[in-house]
């Protein structure tokens, strides 16, 4: 894996957002800080965190389909570049693609075929449709149908179809698998883990953790707009190998584990706490966590908590 | 097959009751409305003059003193039977009557209904493909403005400007003066049908516009257009593919529903430019008291806006893929 090309790096991303106060005083709303995400070809990285901490915003960034009153910062690198607004626009839907959560981000009134074609007729678009739909046992009449006729079933893989019309280097799959059934998330995973080894970097972004480790190779740990935790799969099977104290939090929670939970709740953006986010929940919090905390490289994986050993 | 005979059947009921309550408020409002047809139509010197014998001939004619329910349901009994009456303004049937009129305003508002909707569509688009921007501002304030503006006002001002300092187009009516009927040419009647016409559109755009463009807004927030980009669809392929088929459902529904307010225009915008439509022939049918015309005419504009609306409604289910495949289950 070590050797595999990085396909992308993100370092210190930002994404903000533009508010009015009270009296027209416009204000940022950081809603991610100091988000770092690197993946490889051939692998696939989870990002998790809970809810309404900002993830989606991360998959919009790379695709820069940011809403207009959102600003981004920090690195971008796509293979080996900047990804700037125009590569951004040049290579989504081709290279860069988006899985999104269900058919409601499908056209109610375009049929699948056309849909997932972007309109074009041409015999070679039509050929490659087919052949997508024939590799996830889609019957050819699906292409005749629209969105609202089909079965939970085919939604998932009419969605993950449309990402193969082009030539996907990186699929970002957001929040996939929401309100499924287990047997249908593992279907829906091994759908990426497929692209993943075909040679795409895959980056799942999702609140299931459990889920994540079934077929990630790396899960990145996400809390309140930034990146805690980068560690390997593996290195979720125990306690100890963790490094940031909310990565073991969510490890304890796990059903598997004793589903124990810690008190509180993620912090809304208005109200952080100076230094770490987490500090305020963190048994372990001393005077010095209320300082910048640096990222910091241990046993393979990186962590932002001054006390990981 | 049963669904669809509930469904007609449902409509014709529905239509029966709007004819019937229309034409029973329209008969109410007129009989207790303060005008002695009598005074209005003959004058306070002539009858004067007359002795009580004829004026007894025509209060009899005017059907004053009879029993406003008798009179309704009289005229009720011989429409049903498919007898329109006699206007008593015009002492001929009141199907001829609006035979006639109907024709004239006919033309002026299917201009006026093609245009404004046509116009309001694009503008709507305009407006809300790039919400906020200075089109859109441009767009928004020029509707508001219009909407705000009461017709009549409009047709004053545009009669001053290309009738009276422009001179470019006649001052009213819907043919010129002292022409022969025969001498009349399609020319002529274009000319004097241009203002009435253009009034109407430029009031029915504000509408359309305002609607069209909320509902853009609200598509261009939408998640399918969101993931539309994120496959790198360009604006314009977004518009061809998603907008324009999402848009154009509402946009039909209201364009029938407008026919409505088109035709309440018309009323106002004819008897500015004096031209003699169904919209004049209302108005003096309502100020000279004669009941047939006016029932007529009023169950007549009933029966076009409720035509409208089921026309909107079945092609909603001929249109929308949800309706029509989606049958009893969606």
């Amino acid at each position: 894996m070590e050797k595999k090309k990085v396909i992308l790096n993100i370092r210190n991303f930002s994404v903000s957002f533009e508010q009015y106060e009270s009296g027209f005083r416009k204000t940022g709303l950081p809603v991610i800080r100091n988000l770092d995400v690197k993946v490889h070809a051939g692998e696939m990285v989870a990002v998790v965190g809970s809810s309404g901490s900002g993830k989606s915003l991360l998959a919009h960034g790379i695709l820069g389909i940011l809403p207009y009153n959102a600003s981004m910062g920090g690195e971008l690198i796509y293979d080996g570049a900047p990804l700037t607004g125009e590569r951004q626009k040049a290579l989504r839907g081709n290279e860069l693609v988006l899985v999104p959560q269900s058919v409601a981000f499908l056209d109610p009134l375009m049929k699948i075929g056309p849909q997932i074609r972007k309109g074009k007729k041409d015999r070679a678009s039509r050929e490659k449709l087919n052949e997508i739909f024939r590799g996830y046992h889609l019957k050819e009449e699906v292409q005749e149908q629209y969105p609202f006729e089909l079965s939970g079933g085919m939604n998932r893989r009419v969605l993950v179809s449309t990402a193969l019309m082009g030539n996907p280097r990186l699929i970002i799959a957001d929040e996939p698998t929401p309100g499924l059934h287990m047997d249908m998330v593992r279907r829906v995973m091994s759908h990426f883990r497929e692209l993943a080894d075909q040679g795409a970097g895959v980056l799942l972004i999702t609140h299931d953790l459990e889920q994540a480790l079934q077929v990630a190779d790396r899960v990145v740990v996400f809390y309140a707009g930034t990146t805690v935790e980068d560690a390997r799969a593996e290195d979720f099977q125990s306690e100890e190998t963790l490094r940031h104290p909310y990565s073991r939090a969510l490890w304890r929670a796990l059903p598997q584990n004793g589903l124990q939970f810690i008190r509180g709740t993620q912090p809304y953006v208005k109200d952080l706490p100076e230094g770490c986010p987490f500090g305020p929940r963190c048994g372990s919090c001393t005077e010095e966590c209320k300082g910048v905390i640096p990222v910091r490289e241990i046993r393979g994986g990186s962590v932002r908590c001054i006390h990981a050993v | 097959m049963k669904r669809h005979f509930i469904f007609i059947g449902k409509q014709m009921l529905r239509m029966l009751l709007l004819t019937f309550f229309v034409s029973l408020a329209a008969f109410m409002l007129l009989s207790v409305s303060p005008i002695d047809p009598l005074q209005a139509n003959i004058g306070q010197a002539a009858l004067g003059s007359m002795s009580q014998e004829q004026i007894g001939k025509l209060q009899a004619y005017w059907g004053v003193g009879e029993p406003p329910a008798e009179r309704f349901l009289a005229w009720a009994g011989d429409f049903f039977r498919g007898d329109m009456g006699v206007s008593l303004l015009y002492r001929q049937p009141v199907a001829k009557v609006i035979g006639v009129k109907l024709v004239n305003s006919l033309w002026l508002m299917l201009i006026a209904w093609v245009l404004s909707g046509a116009a309001g569509f694009v503008l709507g688009i305009l407006a809300g493909l790039r919400e906020g921007s200075v089109l859109d501002k441009i767009i928004k304030g020029y509707s508001l403005l219009i909407a705000s503006t009461p017709a009549f006002w409009l047709a004053l001002v545009l009669l001053m400007i290309f009738a009276v300092w422009l001179k470019v187009l006649p001052i009213g009516l819907s043919v010129p003066i002292g022409v022969e009927a025969c001498g009349v040419t399609v020319m002529d009647r274009v000319r004097h049908a241009i203002l009435p016409a253009v009034t109407l559109s430029i009031t029915g755009i504000a509408g359309i516009t305002l609607h069209t463009r909320e509902k853009m807004i609200e598509i261009m927030e939408s998640d399918y257009v969101l993931f539309a980009r994120a496959r790198g669809e360009s604006t314009f392929e977004i518009v061809k593919n998603h907008v324009l088929r999402n848009v154009l459902l509402p946009a039909l529904t209201l364009q029938f529903a407008s026919i409505s307010e088109i035709f309440g225009g018309s009323v106002l915008v004819e008897q500015t430019f004096s031209y003699p439509g169904l919209g004049q022939a209302a108005v003096t049918a309502g100020l000279g008291s004669d009941v047939p015309l006016l029932l007529g005419i009023t169950v007549i504009s009933a029966l076009f806006v409720f035509g409208g609306n089921l026309i909107a409604n079945l092609l909603y289910g001929v249109i929308d893929p949800r309706i029509r495949r989606g049958g009893a289950g969606a």
